[in-house]
């Protein structure tokens, strides 16, 4: 691993009015890995995602992407939001969705692009859109509004995608296809990808190493290696213990099941 | 009928709202996406509070109305992107503005009949000089339309993902509201505020309850428009005959009919479309 | 101000006095569900609304209030049907107002008295208001309170948690239109005395200064009836003492209320008591 890693978060702060959201975080993650973020509510999974793509600014340390600040990346990266609100009366069809992500911020009236148009064909396939293509994108399912996200976030041909929460809404199937996804992707195009989460089980076998983030401060290793009570009991600052059922993992904090 | 069309005040009455009604259409299509449909009737409201204080002053009410609409839009800019905060902030600056403008007419005593022109439009007033500057403000309004088209539709879409690709969201939005403020302000000084809010809301609407793909949505639009304008013209001018040559009715009214009534059925048609694919 | 004390005795500013603070008290009260609902767009369009009763009225020769208040319910009946199953909504009400603009245009055109009584109906006149005026609007005014009385706890909740109140057996559309009516009356009422261009201010100021100041629904509408009684005395006072129009007095208090009030609050305006989840 000579080459510079693909994020590096060095004694990263970030605060968001008294509240101290992330305290003194590290870690770096090499280009081509699968890195799961897995914390509870308002652990800061969204607010590292944000940090790491220039949204925010951390109140203290530093960090780079591909070894440069994050805001000389704009556009070179992949990102699925948590949230995709998308009005089901928008007139806009899938395809024109995800060509978006190909050159929607360049200004200027798009003119028809046979390069485009098979750009778009191609992400669309790859993620398996390619039936709904013409359908108006605001009357999908939400696991077909995922799959175009992540076209939308791919069609740009980043090095690196951020996914915030994509399985928030999905059944274990929906999870396990997107995962599924998420990790072939990964492979075939050489990306290094973050994928925020809460519950590490769908991704238990996608994932090179996991990001877990608990009170503020973040530990980074594999599974085996992090998703100890050791580890975490260090993480929450209070007994916590780990159970092993069937081949899932369920951690158990102090008074609060946390999956 | 043919003495109607010949008569220069006509042509140019139809051109000009034609190059307005194509404009406000266009630009209604990103006021309609975005959600601003009250802050845009605001701006033409607001407006009419500049035109009214231009009178007073002495200047030719179209600054007061450029110089008032480019302000609204600026302040709503600046209030923040939430809906719900927005429309209030907007609700009371409007509220406000209606409040000196009240002031501004009732100072102003000798144009009643320009206030009103104002207000619910003078299109058969329209001087055939003015033609050229309506025409140059609305090619440099859509220029800069066509100019923002992409980065735009991507911020209305999907504003954190279009951030991440190096969009300048609030930059862009802003950008628009200023466009906006201008076509507006050039509609409503060529036919009156209510019909701007008009033309501005309601092709646009009704070409997105048809049209799926934005460019065509937007070409519609601009036709949609137009014919609404021009139809609305001929009715005022039919109305004349149903009169018995007494008066004519506005032709505020009539577009307005027109546009809520394209769109509703509009409405009820893409139901029905929507209905039969699911 | 021993002009506007030997005024007092005049019965038309006391009539004024009455039909405005009525107005007042009832904007106040029903701001407050406006600026928590965030329905400030469809309040202006029915106050715009009765801009074609009250126009309508003069043509046919009735009493402008009645006009006023037939449209502004025909009109709430109207857009609440329109809007009911719509997500866009504000492009809705958007076409709605511009259509009662016009056929308000369409009535004074019918009529060829265009300008002077364009005037008075959009921004209102003290000097128009008359004892049976006064009467007819504290009877809407008082029916429009009673009705928001009786359904604003299942309005409140409908507003904050609609799926939820719908499952608890709150009927959320029929409300949503009985709102409408009720905002519609208190348009159709506050028009005698600002004028329909300036209803506004009166229903939605008030309340959202007070919405800036106080999280507890029941103070936060006290203060608002409050702010609103002290903008209308305030404006007519006001206009009297300077012939100036008083719609413009009292949107300028009530733009200065607000704009103290946030001064003196630093929070953004939530709307809702109790809100802000914290991610």
């Amino acid at each position: 691993m000579s080459a510079e890693p693909a994020v590096a978060f060095e004694n990263v702060s970030f605060r968001r009015g008294d509240r101290l959201v992330l305290g003194r975080v590290s870690f770096a993650i090499a280009a081509g890995e699968f890195v799961g973020v897995i914390g509870g509510n308002g652990a800061g999974k969204s607010t590292l995602l944000q940090l790491a793509l220039g949204l925010l600014v951390p109140s203290a340390g530093e960090i780079r992407v591909f070894g440069r600040p994050p805001r000389a990346l704009r556009g070179a990266l992949g990102y699925v939001p948590q949230r995709i609100e998308l009005d089901p009366d928008l007139p806009l069809r899938a395809r024109d969705f995800v060509s978006l992500g190909v050159d929607g911020a360049r200004f200027g009236v798009p003119l028809p692009s046979a390069a485009r148009r098979s750009r778009v064909d191609e992400t669309l396939a790859e993620v398996g859109a390619l039936a709904f293509a013409d359908e108006p994108v605001g009357r999908l399912s939400g696991g077909e509004q995922q799959r175009l996200a992540i076209a939308q976030a791919i069609a740009g041909n980043p090095r690196l995608l951020l996914l915030d929460e994509p399985l928030a809404n999905l059944d274990i199937d929906g999870s396990a296809e997107i995962v599924e996804l998420v990790a072939r992707l990964a492979r075939e195009r050489g990306l290094t990808v973050l994928l925020v989460a809460h519950d590490v089980n769908p991704l238990v076998r996608a994932m090179d190493r996991i990001l877990y983030l608990a009170d503020g401060r973040a530990a980074i290793g594999t599974v085996a290696e992090i998703v100890t009570e050791d580890t975490l009991s260090r993480l929450y600052d209070r007994p916590v213990d780990v159970l092993r059922v069937r081949g899932r993992v369920i951690v158990v904090a102090g008074d609060e099941i946390h999956e | 009928m043919s003495a109607f069309f010949a008569s220069p005040n006509v042509q140019a009455a139809l051109l000009a709202s034609a190059v307005v009604a194509a404009l406000s259409a266009a630009i209604g299509y990103f006021v309609v996406l975005r959600g601003l449909s009250f802050a845009g009737h605001a701006v033409t409201d607001i407006g009419l509070t500049g035109g009214a204080g231009a009178l007073l002053a002495g200047f030719d009410p179209l600054w007061g109305l450029l110089a008032f609409s480019a302000g609204a839009a600026a302040a709503v800019g600046l209030l923040g992107d939430r809906a719900r905060e927005r429309d209030l902030a907007t609700g009371l600056v409007l509220a406000f503005a209606l409040g000196v403008g009240a002031l501004f007419l009732h100072l102003q005593t000798r144009y009643a009949n320009a206030q009103a022109a104002l207000l619910f439009g003078s299109v058969f007033d329209t001087d055939p000089g003015l033609l050229r500057a309506v025409a140059a403000i609305g090619i440099l309004a859509l220029a800069a339309l066509a100019f923002l088209y992409r980065p735009l539709l991507f911020a209305s879409v999907a504003p954190e993902v279009a951030r991440t690709a190096g969009v300048p969201v609030r930059g862009v939005g802003f950008a628009f509201l200023i466009v906006m403020a201008v076509a507006v302000a050039e509609t409503a000084q060529v036919v009156g505020v209510l019909i701007a809010t008009a033309l501005l809301v309601g092709p646009a609407a009704t070409a997105m309850a048809l049209e799926r793909r934005p460019l065509r949505g937007i070409a519609l639009a601009m036709a949609l428009g137009i014919a609404e304008c021009w139809i609305a013209i001929g009715l005022a001018f039919a109305s004349f005959a149903w009169s018995g040559g007494a008066h004519s009715w506005p032709v505020s009214f009539f577009v307005a009919v027109l546009a809520l009534g394209a769109f509703l059925a509009a409405r009820a048609a893409g139901g029905r479309k929507a209905a039969r694919r699911a | 101000m021993p002009d506007l004390a030997r005024g007092l005795a005049e019965p038309y500013l006391q009539n004024a006095l009455a039909g405005a603070l009525i107005v007042a008290l009832l904007g106040a009260f029903v701001g407050y569900f406006v600026v928590v609902r965030g329905a400030a767009f469809a309040t202006h369009a029915l106050s715009q609304i009765g801009f074609a009763g009250a126009a309508g009225a003069v043509l046919l020769g009735i009493a402008p209030l009645a006009g006023l208040i037939g449209f502004a319910l025909l009109g709430a009946l109207g857009l609440g049907a329109l809007t009911a199953r719509s997500r866009s909504s504000d492009v809705v009400t958007a076409l709605v107002l511009v259509c009662s603009l016009g056929t308000g245009a369409l009535f004074l055109a019918l009529q060829r008295d265009y300008a002077s009584n364009a005037f008075s109906l959009l921004f209102g006149t003290i000097v128009g208001v008359d004892r049976t005026d006064v009467a007819l609007t504290a009877l809407a005014a008082l029916v429009a309170a009673v009705t928001l009385l009786a359904i604003a706890r299942p309005l409140l909740f409908a507003t904050v948690a609609r799926e939820a109140a719908r499952s608890a057996g709150v009927p959320v559309a029929a409300l949503d239109i009985a709102f409408l009516v009720v905002v519609a009356l208190a348009a159709a009422v506050t028009v005698p005395v600002v004028g329909t261009l300036l209803v506004f201010s009166l229903t939605i100021g008030p309340a959202a200064a007070a919405a800036r100041l106080s999280r507890y629904p029941p103070a936060a509408i006290a203060l608002a009836v409050a702010l609103g009684a002290l903008a209308v005395l305030g404006g007519i006072a006001l206009a009297y003492e300077t012939d100036w129009p008083v719609g413009f007095f009292i949107a300028s208090f009530v733009m200065l209320e607000y704009l103290v009030a946030t001064a003196l609050s630093k929070r953004p305006v939530a709307g809702l008591p109790g809100r802000g989840l914290r991610r």
